[in-house]
């Protein structure tokens, strides 16, 4: 027998991996099925309901009546489960892969057992509107977990009720609005500043909330521009939605500085935290003088993104500001939970109920999976696994880490491929699709394009030693090729599901297909 | 304070050899280096006051569980809740598909790495489009209020105007959601119903459609269950005005009840937990919008849109994004609304859900509901005193049950209601005081005969 374990090592390093992605060259639903075919059959009507109705549809007029069957697949109950199997194994999902490459996503490890744990008949089965009595272990979970964003944030109150990030960042939009409303200066105050290196959403919802933004851009450093901040305010500010580290894994050491002067204006500040999981237990909202802030459960506290929700966008607000949350809060009266709609002056409902509990319910148990000391311990590990990375990568070749040379990042680093494009011309966007043929992948960065052919990595605790080396490598090796052999990166991917797609008919309006029964009505096919 | 110090499962690199290799690999004597730009005066002092931690998994699900045992489940007492969260049957495919770690776990990926997240929720909106004949289907966004607020939103952009009619008859809290999300900028004025039909006042519409509106919004069923038969009607007067008409649909009723498209809408919206969801205590509600083909009604969505197109194998689907410069990932403030993570897990749910149905399985769902209301409004309006023909409309699903006649109180009977096993239907006395002492009671295909003669002799019981 050979030692086919040395084969897979060249100069004592692992060899990178053989990847190929599932190609089940999967049709489209509607192409699968025979007429008749069935996925499901429902509960029957008892005969003894039919005969005391009669006709089930008596005084529904002509014109409410479904003539033409929807034309929706006819399949059997395997068909369908072995098209989504297929279709789930053509997705690289977190589990499957190193997943560092998603940065500012903080694609952790979504423990399974807290997967497990929502599946319960005693989270799943359970009806928003039943007495309360019957739900109080949902509401403690709920109240137990507010008790500790509270702790981990330094703010007084929150609401588990927006369904994601951008969500929270418009609740906490709509809370500005309504404090400087109860102070009649509303009118007045109609601007909202935000960072370029904070989120979109954090400018797209203060618009939808009805305000002007001004985005401020780094200075040569990299840090938000403190004297852009002194020239913006006036007594036309309503507010800063800021994020801190900001995406490019900088932390601005001003942020004191910054909501002072904000305060000093009359506006409240907004803390965006979503790349908090570098700083749990380190530093928090309430010392850098923040009003307002937001936690994506569904990224620092691990609970699994779901293709892009369900999700949670965790809302604080100090004691002043509490009085403006959504209905209902949770509370407590020392006996029992209870859903708490006396608050006069709430901007009212951001979504149906409570939230989404199940979420809440995953980020509660791995709080308590990790207590304090584990929640410090993520944070130090994230940042560790981020440093780490970053001098493995910076010793690619074509790849800088623009602003604050020299110095140490948070949770995630913003690195450029500039040097790279200019040397091969190969875009940061080819060598991410490039870096999925060997099972890995990477995002670049939100537009604009501020850092110029981004690549936004952002490790998380998640991940071991030997794998932050192994996606090192794949990076090294892709860039490598983008010098030896631009054209194999150009005409990537090789190992995934499908090649390069055609992109001109999705700005065609002529071409663009966004179902099924538009693609057939644009080909000319019969549907 | 006193955790112990632990090697955490969830945190390879947390083994003190490993960690200690690494901080020598990039010059650091510990982690502290890599916190030199927060301020001494922002250091968080010491450890988090956080309680003790369940450090085994072991220790960990026996306390989650302990929690979650003192809730009481629809599976052990039987419910006719509704009011926008619904009970039905969620096929095991469902829950078999939304728990695969491929799906569950993935996020934000490339069309090439993630094609199975966008095939499947390019199905998903295309098997929505057959339900509902329409051209157009976003990828979902949080909720049927997010839905309905976008909706109004859109047809503002669409026709440049600032002010929207809501039907009278609509859920108070999808009401404050909407008045929220409109506040800054467009005016809402609500058109009464009809006391007899629980539809709309037409004559009240076509008044306030005289002074320049962008959209009629209404709901099919309403939120009080009644079927608004003058679909037509409304959407006639809305198009003679040059105003849109939007609509939110029940999907789950739409194998029996003609997709809204049929009478004149230009938008459709609502929330797909019908489809395959579970209650979940509120957590699987997802929104969805959709619409003809038409530029100008595509470019004001906020939500994504996937698109399919070829690649360069002959014969290999390929998807991507639709007009992409539309959101605020590509324009910030300039993008329509935002857009961001919401709950796509929910659409690829719904359409395992509706190819599991099929045209067959959505319309014996749609009979069976219509059949259980019926029988459940003819039976509980039988009881002495109390009413469930205050709406002469056909009803889908919900009802309202009027205790006026007894005496009693709403909450009173709810009370006795679950002291037998029961959650009798949504109070409504706070919400609507106009209908007096009322229920908002919900059937669907999970309610047998048994089940709902159980109710009515129950009631019976609990009013003698």
């Amino acid at each position: 027998m050979k030692n086919i374990t040395a084969e897979r090592f060249t100069n004592g390093k692992p060899n990178l991996r053989r990847f190929h992605q599932a190609r089940w060259d999967e049709p489209i639903i509607f192409e699968l099925g025979q007429p008749g075919q069935r996925g499901i059959l429902v509960p029957e009507v008892e005969e003894g309901i039919k005969s005391q109705v009669g006709d089930a549809l008596a005084g529904i007029p002509d014109g409410l009546r479904r003539t033409d069957p929807p034309k929706l697949p006819e399949m059997a109950q395997p068909a369908v489960l072995r098209h989504y199997d297929h279709l789930s194994q053509e997705n690289l999902g977190a589990d499957f892969n190193i997943d560092v490459g998603q940065g500012t996503c903080t694609m952790k490890y979504s423990p399974k057992v807290n997967d497990q744990l929502a599946r319960m008949p005693e989270m799943t089965e359970l009806h928003p509107l039943q007495d309360e009595s019957t739900v109080q272990g949902i509401l403690e979970i709920m109240y137990r977990f507010e008790q500790i964003l509270k702790e981990i944030s330094g703010l007084e109150r929150f609401t588990l009720q927006p369904g994601a990030g951008s969500a929270a960042i418009y609740t906490n939009a709509s809370i500005i609005r309504a404090y400087h409303e109860g102070r009649g200066e509303a009118k007045q105050r109609d601007e909202m500043i935000t960072t370029i290196f904070s989120h979109p959403s954090g400018a797209a919802c203060a618009k939808v909330a009805g305000y002007k933004v001004i985005t401020l851009y780094p200075d040569p450093e990299g840090y938000p521009d403190l004297e852009a901040l002194k020239a913006a305010v006036s007594e036309r500010t309503a507010g800063l939605l800021i994020t801190n580290p900001e995406d490019t894994g900088i932390f601005n050491p001003r942020i004191a500085e910054f909501t002072r002067i904000i305060h000093a204006a009359g506006g409240l500040c907004s803390y965006d935290q979503a790349n908090a999981n570098g700083i749990l237990g380190i530093t928090r909202a309430r010392e850098a003088g923040f009003d307002l802030c937001h936690f994506n459960l569904h990224k620092t506290f691990s609970t699994p993104h779901g293709c892009g929700g369900p999700a949670v966008g965790a809302t604080g607000v100090t004691q002043d500001l509490a009085r403006f949350l959504p209905v209902p809060t949770v509370d407590f009266d020392g006996q029992k939970y209870f859903l708490n709609y006396d608050l006069p002056d709430s901007i009212g409902k951001i979504r149906p109920f409570y939230g989404v509990a199940p979420v809440v319910l995953k980020a509660y148990a791995w709080v308590m999976a990790l207590g304090a000391a584990g929640l410090r311990e993520v944070a130090e590990v994230a940042v560790l696994n981020n440093n780490y990375l970053m001098k493995k990568v910076l010793a690619i070749r074509g790849v800088s880490a623009p602003y604050a040379a020299g110095k140490r990042r948070v949770e995630q680093v913003r690195y450029s491929w500039q040097k790279l494009y200019e040397e091969t011309g190969i875009h940061s966007e080819e060598l991410g699709i490039r870096a999925a043929d060997f099972g890995v992948h990477y995002w670049t960065s939100h537009h604009p394009y501020v850092v110029p052919e981004p690549c936004t990595l952002e490790p998380t605790e998640s991940y071991s030693m030997e794998e932050l080396d192994e996606y090192a490598a794949i990076l090294e090796h892709v860039a490598g090729e983008a010098y030896s052999d631009p054209d194999l990166v150009r005409s990537a991917p090789h190992n995934c599901t499908v090649h390069t797609i055609d992109h001109h008919p999705f700005d065609d309006p002529q071409q663009w297909a966004i179902t099924w029964r538009a693609y057939l009505r644009k080909t000319g096919q019969e549907h | 304070m006193t955790q112990k110090k632990t090697v955490h499962p969830y945190i390879p690199n947390s083994a003190p050899e490993v960690k200690a290799q690494m901080l020598r690999d990039v010059d650091a004597s510990s982690t502290e280096a890599f916190y030199a730009d927060v301020p001494a005066a922002l250091r968080f002092q010491g450890l988090m006051d956080l309680p003790e931690p369940f450090l085994s998994e072991y220790a960990l699900r026996r306390h989650v569980e302990g929690l979650l045992r003192k809730n009481t489940t629809t599976q052990q007492v039987l419910n006719f809740l509704g009011a926008g969260c619904y009970q039905h049957h969620v096929p095991a495919i469902c829950d078999e598909v939304n728990q695969r770690g491929e799906f569950l776990t993935a996020y934000a990926g490339e069309p090439y790495d993630d094609h199975g997240r966008f095939q499947s929720l390019f199905e998903y909106c295309s098997m929505m489009g057959e339900l509902l004949e329409m051209d157009v289907v976003n990828v979902p966004n949080y909720d049927g209020f997010q839905a309905a607020a976008t909706a109004l939103r859109m047809a503002c952009r669409i026709t440049g105007r600032r002010r929207v009619l809501l039907a009278a008859v609509l859920s108070r809290d999808k009401l404050s959601r909407v008045r929220d999300y409109l506040k800054p900028e467009i005016e809402i004025e609500i058109v009464e119903h009809d006391p007899k039909t629980g539809g709309m006042d037409l004559k009240q519409l076509e008044i306030l459609l005289k002074t320049g509106s962008a959209a009629v919004y209404f709901e099919n069923p309403s939120y009080l269950g009644c079927l608004e038969t003058h679909g037509t009607e409304i959407t006639d007067l809305a198009h003679k005005h040059a105003a849109l008409a939007i609509v939110s649909v029940d999907p789950i009723s739409l194998g029996v009840l003609a997709p809204p498209v049929r009478y004149g809408a230009d938008i459709v919206c609502g929330d797909i937990q019908p489809l395959g969801m579970h209650m979940q205590f509120g957590g699987g509600q997802a929104g969805f919008i959709a619409s003809q083909d038409d530029e100008k009604i595509v470019m004001q969505y906020p939500s994504r849109l996937f698109g399919i197109s070829p690649t360069r194998v002959p014969g290999e689907y390929g998807f991507g994004d639709v007009a992409y410069d539309r959101t605020s990932f590509a324009k910030r403030e300039e993008g329509k609304e935002w857009v961001g993570t919401a709950a796509a897990l929910w659409g690829i749910t719904a359409g395992v859900y509706l190819a599991l149905m099929g045209p067959q399985g959505m319309k014996e769902i749609g009979e069976g509901i219509l059949y259980r209301t019926r029988y459940a409004m003819q039976e509980i309006g039988k009881i002495k005193g109390v009413c469930t023909d205050g709406f002469s409309a056909p009803h889908f699903k919900e009802f309202v049950v009027n205790f006026d006649g007894t005496g009693r109180k709403v909450s009173e009977l709810n009370a006795a209601l679950l002291r037998k096993g029961i959650f009798g239907g949504k109070d409504l006395s706070r919400e609507f005081p106009w209908l007096g002492e009322s229920a908002l009671v919900c059937v669907t295909e999970v309610h047998t005969q048994e089940d709902i003669d159980r109710l009515v002799s129950t009631l019976k019981e609990v009013l003698s």
